[in-house]
């Protein structure tokens, strides 16, 4: 069954509080938990005069369901919709299966302003599980809704909920004037997508920063390639690094400072170095004939695990970030193993395995080495997790045509995400916003 | 041995093989070299017996002039023997004129992870141009860059067009 979330509510359109994005990201939920937890999560109360801003109560329903750890109840089945924990009588909501019923209010406060107020009850034990409250803006509140998935994702699941996070990603159009390459990011819901740049040339390898407030990103420019850090709240790029040759791959290191990135510079072989971002000094990390390529950090900053066809074809290593010593060999299943992206809690690799005609994601675990494929394309790529870990973002084609697409990392929940813009490409998830 | 080196012995041995084959026989098809995928057709090209008029040494060069594209193999950046007296026209070309300029432009296909392609595409540039140094380019004259799979010509997900980006473009700069 195919579930559609788009959760524009028409308030929102009317009150022209966002702009409307050209191509937004509409997420479908293709594959659903095996069984959801049952959750009522009633409309919010209102007491305004006008229009009631945002439906908040489907923000999160949307949200929790995409996570398929929950299976919302739907509204027309409800048979009382408080909007407080005092007024819930718990029996309606046994009798629907739920087993916790979210209840919430928006209250105007001024002009532009509100307050938001929710509690999520344990039906069994007739019991709050956690509630806030919650001020807020106007623009804040599809933000303010994402913050309340987080906070009951987080005490029903026991981990830190990631609806709050946004995703990078590239898009690409033949119009009549030309190639069209742009660099988006979008809210983990899809919505409220916005341009970060925009070239003729190709733009690949979005990589955000450890704090979210930088991207550093590959552009071609008179075909040459360039990596650019771009501040997102002012739009400011400095390049990089424009070396002759290969300029790719960037990563950020834990400490922000420093990008470990692919070159080609010293003999047109593609090396993995680190560059210092604020002095542009420049640290050798691989030395090898092979190509080495596609780093990625480990959080103590200490190693860097990479792509490298040292041994014929490519497999995935991991090296000292300092240089030095030699890499450890990490893949031996199959001859095609690729683009590592570490697990927030560092014990699996994400990465492209190649079997036969088909390239899908694979989950490699650090520890037993045993590597799960979890996708099901033809031609999967460019993994990235989610921060808290639970769900993995890739692209994907679907009949013939770039899409992206998530699924939990142990495969039981799978999403497509796809836009109007054109082919879109290279997910990379967001870190964690700042605690509110 | 240095990789470069293995590389360089490996090409001239693969230029010597050629240069005893086909000297004498001038390949009449005015098309471009047909990518491949299996061992059973590479190195053909050139060795079809002409059936017309011989070409003259000047159409001869002309027509492989103007082929600017060389195509490869899946993961590989060999450089077929199909594409010999083609890249050996343009080496002639670059030491002949020393102020033109040729900007190698490596692709891949769409296949695998796009960073890896890069690399790929990087390494492909790179082979044609040693041999394009081998025969007689200078270092100057030649500049490469990697679009991976980012450009490709063909946007079907088939054999068949795979086949067709994966290629170095030769591009001249006037």
């Amino acid at each position: 069954m195919l579930h559609r979330i788009t959760a524009v509510s028409l308030s929102l359109i009317a009150f022209a509080i966002t702009p409307i994005a050209p191509a937004e990201l509409v997420v479908t939920i293709t594959k659903g938990g095996q069984r959801g937890q049952p959750i009522a999560i009633v409309p919010f109360g209102w007491s305004g005069a006008e229009a009631v801003p945002l439906d908040v109560a489907q923000v999160v329903e949307a949200d929790l369901q995409r996570s398929g750890k929950f299976e919302p109840v739907g509204r027309d089945a409800m048979v009382s919709r408080p909007t407080r924990g005092s007024q819930v009588d718990y029996n309606d909501w046994r009798m629907l299966g739920a087993e916790v019923v979210v209840v919430g209010e928006i209250a105007p406060r001024g002009p532009g302003t509100y307050e938001l107020r929710f509690e999520a009850l344990d039906v069994f034990g007739a019991r709050q599980i956690v509630g806030q409250v919650i001020p807020s803006t106007t623009a804040q509140l599809r933000a303010a809704a994402h913050h309340i998935s987080d906070l009951i994702y987080e005490a029903i699941t026991g981990v830190r909920g990631a609806f709050s996070t946004q995703i990078a990603y590239v898009s690409f159009e033949r119009l009549d004037s030309g190639e069209r390459y742009r660099l988006w990011i979008a809210d983990a819901d899809g919505e409220n997508a916005q341009i970060i740049t925009e070239a003729k040339e190709p733009i690949l390898s979005p990589a955000w920063s450890p704090e979210g407030h930088r991207l550093a990103y590959a552009s071609y420019e008179n075909h040459q390639a360039v990596l650019y850090v771009q501040e997102l709240a002012t739009g400011a790029r400095q390049s990089v690094s424009t070396r002759s040759g290969v300029n790719s791959a960037p990563a950020w290191a834990p400490d922000g400072q420093k990008l470990a990135v692919a070159l080609s510079e010293a003999d047109g072989n593609v090396e993995i170095y680190v560059i210092n971002v604020g002095t542009r000094e420049l640290k050798r990390v691989t030395n090898n004939p092979a190509i080495d390529t596609e780093p990625a950090w480990s959080r103590d900053g200490r190693s860097i695990y990479f792509t490298s066809d040292r041994s014929g074809g490519p497999q995935i290593y991991v090296a000292d970030a300092y240089g030095g010593g030699t890499p450890q060999r990490l893949t031996f299943e199959g001859s095609y193993n690729a683009r590592p992206r570490l697990s927030p809690d560092e014990r699996q690799l994400a990465l492209v395995h190649g079997e036969g005609a088909t390239y899908r994601i694979g989950v490699l675990d650090l520890k037993s080495r045993s590597l799960q494929i979890v996708t099901n394309g033809r031609l999967d790529e460019s993994p990235s997790f989610a921060p808290n870990g639970s769900m993995i973002i890739y692209a994907t084609l679907d009949h013939g045509n770039g899409v992206l697409a998530a699924v939990a990392v142990d495969g039981s929940v799978q999403q497509r995400l796809t836009s109007s813009g054109g082919a879109v490409r290279e997910p990379a998830w967001s870190p964690f916003p700042p605690q509110r | 041995m240095s990789y470069a080196k293995v590389i360089t012995i490996a090409v001239l041995i693969v230029l010597l093989a050629a240069c005893g084959r086909n000297a004498a026989k001038p390949d009449e098809s005015a098309t471009e070299a047909v990518p491949t995928d299996t061992d059973s057709t590479r190195g053909a090209a050139g060795t079809s017996s002409p059936s017309g008029t011989a070409l003259t040494e000047e159409e001869r060069a002309r027509q492989l002039l103007a082929q600017l594209t060389i195509y490869f193999d899946y993961d590989s950046s060999e450089i077929r023997s199909d594409f010999n007296d083609m890249l050996r026209a343009h080496a002639r070309q670059l030491a002949q004129n020393p102020n033109m300029r040729v900007r190698l432009e490596g692709h891949a296909d769409e296949r695998g992870s796009r960073e890896y392609n890069i690399a790929l595409g990087e390494r492909r540039a790179q082979a044609v141009r040693q041999v394009l140094q081998l025969q007689g380019a200078s270092s100057t004259q030649l500049s490469t860059v990697s679009y991976g799979e980012e450009r490709p010509v063909e946007l079907g997900h088939d054999d068949t067009s795979w086949a067709k980006n994966r290629r170095v473009e030769l591009v001249y700069a006037n």
